[in-house]
């Protein structure tokens, strides 16, 4: 286990690696000049010369790419071209607001779905599985953005029952999700985040278990005289490495894909972080975020991998 | 190992005094329904065994073996499938038994080992677990008893280094160690009845003698009947003390192994046995038979073999022959065959002249 775990965390070096320099490339190979956009048009060359000396953008690339990894290892992003505030702090504070819902989101939308999934496989053609088909239909073909408005018009114009928008009156640094009156600010967030996850999760869940429902284990089960409940543990038990994976897959893209909720919602994650960089063609802002997006992508990758290998005693052989 | 053991001796012996039969299965009828059509997959099975014997049922691909085998433990999915007739088991009706005292009897009266070691064992646990398990259930043990059993039981069907084993998960066996470890499952609460579906046609030759050895040695010190079924004339003649054939869900010949195997009188044992012998391969398949199987679906009156056999006549179609018992018990379903002096004899009648070559 602990050779398989090594194993896996030294290769993910290379990939760190290669994320790190297609961060770079990607921000390289854009269009549009930082400086330019940053500057009055009537600033003079010899300004414009200096700041771009000032930011390195005047050496060669395979510099600049050294210089800028060589920072960031020692968890220095550089400063953000618009505000001159270190990117590093910047990011990862919008990092922990977006990871902490999606993290919310996806274990909320991964037990409900382990449930219905697990209701609808027993009892085939039932009204849970008729619910669930429903719900999955609805929960994949609705854009989320939609959802996020219509939650707003329900729940915070209409009833009044919960704020719009932000993070309320603490803000970001001193938000608390224990505390009611802060965490009411995260809940219709969470809620449009989960319902995409919760529907493709419960409909995986319903079509692999009831796979693993046919396969002929199950049958000997039955014939050692085991109860329902027993098989059913069984069966599971045996989803696990697949349930695992597809809660990575959706942790993932919940934490790159919220711009449309974070937006909505005025919620100060990483995707408003992403649309802010882009609009003000702030590259150190940019590249950091994307870094730290495409570094937890990484890790999750990791650690679902060794959580596969701890419930599938098939996985640590091969 | 001895503790295990002595209870069931005495009890054979016991039995052995009452030839009372201890399963006693009549007319039973399958059907599996489904809105496309309705399978009659077994159409009338009866057979009596006692305590301690061997039947093995023989048949090709699809005649209803296996789904005879799972209506004994009631595994089949109840809402598509119809069952009629009566099925028994020691004291217990199994037709009418409760669902939970049906569970009850899985795995401990009755058990059964199935042909893939591969597929039938769960993947995610330990065989320890998966033995430990069955104890637990019937014998309302704890873990560590359910353990100590697993480890005896390992022992028992021969499992090479079993504390190791026993930790093992089913990947990490070989294919022969597996199907070792799904007996010691069948076999962890000292069943009265066995039900081995084909448990040796998976695997290698060698390996199959061995398993099969082993299982007949275990069924004899245990005092099990044991219901065999096998695709092996071989293994049948090996291990057998009734043989049953069974042909499109019915039994159309039945008796004493010897009868059966070196005087079948029925035209499909008879196809069966000669194709066997004529290739001098006993374990070759059966289905070396010109013709194929019928349509469980669309069964038609009268003999289902007669489209494939040489001996059929219009007579043979009229309805289906019944059943005909000699003095020893042998039992053939054709009208050619007749009890003359107590024994059956088969009679090919004016039908195979008509026959062209
Ligand atoms: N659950 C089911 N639903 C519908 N039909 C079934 C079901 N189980 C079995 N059958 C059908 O019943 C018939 C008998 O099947 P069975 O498995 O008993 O054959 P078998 O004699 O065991 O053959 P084999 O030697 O290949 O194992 C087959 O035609 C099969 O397709
Ligand atoms: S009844 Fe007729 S068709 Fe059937 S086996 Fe006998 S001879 Fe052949
Ligand atoms: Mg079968």
């Amino acid at each position: 286990m602990w050779m398989y775990a090594l194993r896996r965390l030294v290769l993910t070096i290379p990939i760190l690696l290669g994320v790190t320099i297609i961060c770079f490339a990607l921000v390289q190979i854009a269009p549009g000049d930082p400086i330019t956009s940053l500057v009055r048009p009537d600033t003079p060359p010899e300004q414009i010369a200096a700041l771009r000396a000032y930011y390195g953008l005047d050496q060669p690339v395979v510099f600049q790419y050294l210089m800028w990894l060589w920072r960031v290892l020692g968890g220095n992003f550089g400063t953000s071209i618009a505000n001159n505030a270190p990117v590093a702090s910047e990011v990862m504070r919008a990092f922990a607001n977006t990871i902490v819902i999606a993290l919310i989101s996806v274990l909320f939308a991964f037990v409900v779905s382990l449930v219905l999934g697990t209701i609808a496989a027993i009892r085939q053609g039932g009204i849970v599985d008729r619910l669930v088909t429903a719900l999955a239909v609805f929960g994949i073909s609705v854009p989320t953005f939609w959802l996020a408005v219509v939650l707003v018009i329900i729940f915070a114009v209409n009833l009044n029952w919960l704020p719009a928008t932000g993070m309320g009156a603490s803000g970001s640094d001193s938000f608390n999700y224990f505390v009611w009156d802060d965490f009411k600010f995260a809940i219709m967030p969470i809620v449009a985040l989960a319902l995409p996850p919760l529907a493709i999760m419960t409909r995986i869940t319903r079509a692999s278990l009831s796979e693993i429902l046919n396969q002929d284990f199950i049958q000997t089960l039955r014939a050692k005289g085991l109860g329902g409940f027993q098989i059913i543990t069984h069966a599971i038990r045996n989803i696990m490495p697949a349930a695992i994976a597809m809660l990575g897959l959706q942790l993932g893209y919940l934490i790159g894909g919220s711009v449309l909720v974070e937006t909505v919602f005025t919620w100060p994650g990483t995707g408003a972080l992403l649309n802010k960089a882009i609009l003000t063609r702030d590259i150190p802002l940019l590249q950091g975020t994307i870094l730290v997006l495409a570094g937890a992508f990484v890790l999750i990758n990791l650690v679902v991998d060794l959580a596969q290998s701890l419930v599938d005693p098939r996985i640590k052989r091969s | 190992m001895n503790e295990m053991r002595s209870p069931d001796l005495s009890l054979v012996e016991a039995q052995s005094e009452t030839p009372e039969a201890y399963v006693k299965v009549k007319d039973l009828e399958v059907r599996f329904v489904s809105r496309e059509a309705t399978v009659k997959a077994v159409n009338g099975v009866s057979f009596e065994l006692k305590k301690g014997e061997v039947l093995c049922v023989i048949g090709e691909s699809g005649s209803g073996k296996s789904v005879m085998m799972r209506s004994l433990l009631q595994l089949h999915a109840k809402k598509r499938t119809r069952m009629t007739g009566e099925m028994r088991v020691g004291e217990h009706d199994i037709m009418k038994v409760t669902e939970k005292r049906m569970s009850e009897l899985r795995g401990s009266t009755i058990s059964m080992i199935f042909q893939e070691p591969m597929t039938a064992l769960d993947p995610l646990y330990t065989i320890g677990d998966q033995i430990a398990e069955t104890v637990m259930r019937h014998e309302r043990v704890d873990r560590d008893a359910g353990w100590k059993r697993a480890l005896e039981l390992l022992e028992l069907v021969r499992v090479p280094s079993p504390e190791r084993r026993l930790k093992a998960y089913p990947h990490e066996l070989s294919g022969g160690l597996r199907q070792r470890a799904m007996i010691a499952v069948a076999l962890s609460c000292r069943p009265s009845l066995l039900l081995a579906d084909e448990p040796t046609t998976a695997l290698d030759a060698s390996v199959q003698i061995q398993v099969l050895v082993l299982l007949r040695k275990l069924q004899r010190e245990m005092g099990m009947s044991m219901i065999f079924v096998t695709h092996d004339l071989g293994v049948a003649a090996q291990i057998a003390d009734k043989v049953a054939v069974m042909y499109a869900g019915r039994i159309i010949e039945y008796g004493n192994a010897r009868d059966v195997l070196m005087h079948p009188e029925h035209p499909y044992t008879r196809a069966m046995l000669s194709s066997t012998i004529k290739d001098q391969d006993r374990s070759a398949p059966l289905d070396t038979i010109a013709g194929t199987p019928p349509d469980l679906r669309a069964l038609p009156d009268g003999c289902s073999f007669a489209p494939r056999c040489k001996y059929a006549g219009p007579e043979c179609l009229a309805a289906m022959p019944p059943e005909v018992t000699d003095g020893r018990n042998h039992m053939a379903r054709c009208v050619r065959v007749s009890a003359v002096r107590g024994l059956l004899a088969f009679e090919p009648g004016l039908a195979a002249a008509n026959v062209p070559a």
